[in-house]
């Protein structure tokens, strides 16, 4: 009984401190997260297109998910690398990152293009 | 620093050539005479690799002039390995000829001349009706493309270059060069878990291990030729990725795993321990930001580029045998979220949130799970394909699938093959797993989890214990890099006190003895090793006063293992002794064992050597005397063999992908000789291959096989019923054999005028009885060639008389018998 509005009052707490938090983080790693959401929320519409029509061509089907997918991944990579935060990548000059995040990509998409048919 | 170094690297020029030099450079180095400044001591086992000690102490210009040599000596060792690794694998070249050996690669050699000839587009889109007639073969989306398109590209590569180096040559030099690059290989990844001596320790066992001789010797143009390269390469950058954390070598790994998915089934291997190495991370809490780095790019990447090798096609994403990876990828895609949120939020607040995730994600990841094992559950083999069942269970395919239960390098291992295969190796591996817990890092953590899944599996099939040897190779590596840093180390150490005591002062005995076991105050797991600068041995007060207080404080640490040196000696003698039989037994098995290219026989007998040709004479003899068109039946081993020499169409081969139509040449092959002839007659075929060892005991031959024929043709038709063909169990083919036997095809195709060889005896010398039916004629079949040694026989269908004699049924008038029942060939014989 007395524990739902506590539940309650947590989960507001929580969505206050997840929000306060996040708001904190530097502007470049949003642009990341965001590209990451849309990335994955394109997926998602492939998906929701798939139960509607159909998995013919089952191939397109898998490399049209499997690039947003890639792309979401390597950005997440490509955010842990620049974030000033992470001890572990210090001395890994963001350009660095970046030019690596640009060349899996590059492999990434040559792939698809060749298994979209 | 960069004196162990090199010593390091002479232990390793020991096991290879000279045994003796390491006692000279260890006792002749004038930096063991000088009064050193640079000495390391490290408690034995303890893993800092070698490569960052070293990083050269600034100012000193010896130190780097140490380093260069050091890595010079490197380089030339490297090279010699790869020379080594290909020198050994030439005895067949040198004994027989450059012949392809055995089956599998007649097809792979097939394969690859036609690519040369006919380019890279037919070859995807190839057809082939001269095999699995009247089924035929796409070669285009059931072969493993790896190796063929290697070698056609090294084929093109050397012609456009004007080396006219002919296809053949290609095919047999292709597996002795990819050894070469694979002990690169390992040593690249053995240098990632523990440093450069261990790395060309582990690189010279591999290049010598004589279970990767057998399947790579000049010759055996087969896939795991290039896929055991491919493998380790892979794993090398995978390890690489997870110590450096860089994206880039995350491409170059889903690069290599694509190359392994095209050259080798044994892909799967990869994919799924990579995912249990995750998991083990994870489980362990060494879940880092590099791991993700590491997993995450290849799951995607990897799932894509294995896609697009026609042979996978979709099964990479719907059969078992990936799910592991998926699973993972959700796995840690959660713990990474875990980790962030961790990060950015307070703990109180991190308290609420995982109870509330747990409780809602719980709900969600039932649901899921639900769904998976429905969807999973309904199909038979639970989505695994038949091979990799019979590999996780191994009664399986005695039980369900005959073919793959017949097959002799799909049986389990004996105990002795262990030895054969890896030798001395077999009891270094513990030593190397314990030297790879001394710092557990995630790269040793993998090394270790590699060997353990491998050794299982190689005790499931004796094929897969070529994926054992590099396994153990690597751990072999680092034990005897370890134990022979502890023995020179107690030798140094050993001679520096001597030095020492030569000394006059006895404030520096004191201090050098006090103060040079001290240095090692290395914390085990971090990479950049905090290493001080040793004392001088110089009495200068300063230093002393410096050390003291560190060298204090690792006294009551660590206490560095210091061997006695005379034991230590000892062991060093023994260890080259061990390192020198493991030559000697792998130069024996490369020479003896398994150079035999087993298309050409041997034998000495008293009058010399002996050769045995029959095989390539029957099948010249039939590509010379039969019409192209031509169909041949034969027991499948030696479909690729026919298509390949003779050129001729046949009904099965080694492919064995249609159990059926294999069970229906078994079938024939087990009927008497009329409902032999109708079941061939209905497949068009015209001759019929059988291969005899009775006169010269072959032991391979048909007669030996032919269990497996009943076994599997009666696994499909019914009326083929092994016991009758056993007499008590057994399987006989002297007088006491069953009639079933006796009539038998196999048994007349084998036997047929056989006692005109020894005066009427009839003694097969592989079976050791004189056999049971001596005088029969064939009614059905001629025989048109029986090779030199009669081993192998072949037979022509005898055509369909013209009239038909005696009781035809229903009394039908001559007319009306000249219009049959349309389409169905009446059999004349009845």
């Amino acid at each position: 009984m007395g524990k739902s509005p506590t539940t309650k009052d947590d989960a507001q707490a929580l969505f206050k401190s997840l929000r306060s938090a996040y708001s904190a983080t530097p502007t470049n790693l949003k642009i990341i997260d965001l590209y990451v959401v849309f990335a994955v929320s394109t997926a998602l519409v492939q998906v929701v297109y798939l139960a509607i029509v159909g998995s013919f061509p089952f191939n397109s089907f898998l490399s049209g998910v499997l690039s947003c997918v890639g792309t979401a991944v390597l950005a997440v990579c490509l955010r842990i690398q620049v974030n000033k935060e992470n001890k572990e990548f210090k001395d890994l000059p963001p350009e660095r990152a970046f030019a690596d995040f640009v060349l899996c990509n590059l492999v990434l998409h040559l792939v698809i293009m060749n298994f979209l048919g | 620093m960069p004196r162990l170094y090199v010593l390091t690297q002479t232990h390793t020029l020991s096991l290879s050539t000279a045994k003796v030099f390491s006692f000279v450079n260890l006792i002749d180095s004038k930096s063991l005479t000088k009064p050193h400044t640079l000495q390391v001591f490290r408690p034995p086992l303890m893993a800092v690799p070698v490569d960052t000690i070293t990083k050269p102490t600034p100012a000193s210009s010896t130190s780097t002039l140490r380093f260069a040599f050091g890595n010079v000596l490197a380089f030339f060792i490297l090279l010699l390995i790869g020379v080594l690794a290909f020198s050994i694998r030439l005895f067949s070249v040198i004994k027989y000829e450059s012949v392809i050996h055995e089956f599998d690669p007649y097809f792979n050699y097939r394969v690859t001349q036609f690519l040369t000839k006919n380019g890279i587009y037919d070859f995807w889109n190839w057809f082939d009706d001269r095999t699995w007639y009247p089924l035929g073969r796409v070669i285009g989306g059931t072969v493993y493309p790896g190796l063929t398109l290697t070698a056609g590209t090294i084929w093109k590569v050397l012609q456009s270059l004007n080396i006219p180096l002919s296809v053949e040559t290609v095919c047999v030099f292709t597996a002795p060069v990819f050894s070469a690059f694979a002990a690169w290989a390992t040593y690249l990844l053995t240098k990632e878990v523990k440093g450069t001596g261990a790395g060309l320790t582990a690189a010279v066992l591999l290049a010598m291990v004589p279970s990767y001789i057998s399947r790579s010797v000049a010759g055996s143009y087969d896939n795991e030729a290039v896929a055991i390269f491919a493998l380790i390469f892979t794993f090398y950058l995978y390890i690489k990725t997870l110590n450096t954390g860089s994206l880039f070598y995350a491409t170059l790994n889903s690069i290599s795993y694509f190359y392994m998915v095209c050259s080798w089934g044994g892909y799967t291997f990869i994919i799924n321990l990579i995912p249990m190495h995750v998991l083990l991370c994870i489980v362990t809490g060494r879940y880092s930001s590099r791991l993700y780095i590491a997993y995450a790019p290849l799951v995607v990447l990897g799932t894509l580029l294995a896609a697009l090798v026609p042979v996978v096609g979709f099964n990479a994403v719907m059969t078992s045998e990936h799910f592991a990876s998926f699973l993972v990828f959700i796995v840690i895609h959660v713990v990474a979220l875990a980790y962030y949120i961790k990060g950015i939020l307070s703990p109180k607040m991190f308290k609420v949130a995982a109870t509330l995730v747990v409780s809602v994600g719980l709900v969600v990841c039932c649901a899921v799970v639900a769904v998976l094992v429905a969807v999973v559950a309904s199909s038979p083999t639970k989505g695994w394909s038949g091979r990799s069942l019979s590999l996780l269970d191994p009664t399986y395919a005695s039980k369900y699938i005959p073919i793959i239960a017949s097959v002799s390098e799909h049986q389990p291992p004996t105990w002795p093959s262990y030895f054969m295969d890896i030798n001395v190796l077999a009891f270094l591996v513990p030593a190397g797993i314990i030297a790879c817990f001394s710092p557990l890092s995630d790269a040793s953590a993998f090394v270790i989890l590699y060997l353990v899944m491998s050794v299982y599996f190689s005790g499931v099939m004796v094929r897969l214990m070529l994926v054992l040897a590099p396994a153990a190779c690597i751990m072999s590596g680092i034990a005897l890099s370890e134990a022979f840093d502890v023995f020179t180390r107690s030798i140094k150490f050993y001679i520096s006190s001597l030095s020492e005591s030569l000394q006059t002062d006895a404030g520096d005995i004191v201090s050098g003895n006090s103060a040079s076991p001290q240095n090692d105050a290395i914390k085990t797991d971090k990479r950049e090793d905090s290493l001080k600068e040793r004392p001088s041995r110089k009495n200068k007060k300063k230093d002393k006063e410096i050390v003291e207080k560190p060298s204090v404080k690792s006294k009551i640490e660590k206490r560095p293992l210091v061997l006695p040196v005379e034991a230590s000696f000892f062991a060093l003698f023994l260890t080259v002794l061990l390192g020198a039989f493991y030559v000697v037994h792998s130069v024996w098995a490369a020479a003896e064992a398994y150079s035999a290219p087993s298309i050409v026989l041997t034998s000495h007998s008293h009058d010399g050597l002996h050769v045995f040709d029959d095989f390539r004479e029957a099948y010249a003899w039939l590509s010379h005397n039969t019409e192209v068109d031509d169909k041949v039946a034969s027991w499948w081993d030696y479909g690729y063999q026919t298509t390949a020499m003779a050129n001729r169409t046949v009904i099965v081969d080694n492919n064995t992908w249609n159990n059926t139509h294999i069970a229906t040449v078994g079938t024939a092959m087990s009927s008497p000789e009329k409902a032999a002839w109708e079941i061939f007659n209905s497949l068009d075929v015209k001759y019929v291959l059988v291969v005899f060892g009775g006169l010269v005991g072959y032991p391979s031959d048909d007669i030996n096989k032919f269990l497996w024929m009943v076994r599997i043709g009666g696994g499909v038709f019914p009326h083929i019923k092994e016991p009758d063909y056993l007499r008590d169990g057994q399987y006989r083919i002297d007088s006491q054999a069953t009639p079933t036997m006796l009539n038998s095809l196999m048994y007349k195709l084998s036997y047929f005028r056989f006692v005109e060889t020894d005066g009427g005896k009839g003694y097969d010398r592989v079976r050791r009885t004189e056999i049971g039916k001596k005088y029969f004629k064939l009614t059905h079949f001629e025989e048109v060639f029986t090779t030199h040694h009669w081993m192998v026989r072949i037979y022509k269908l005898k055509p369909q008389k013209n009239r038909i004699r005696g009781k035809t049924k229903k009394s039908r008038s001559k007319s009306s018998s000249a219009t049959p029942t349309s389409g169905t060939k009446k059999n004349p014989w009845h």
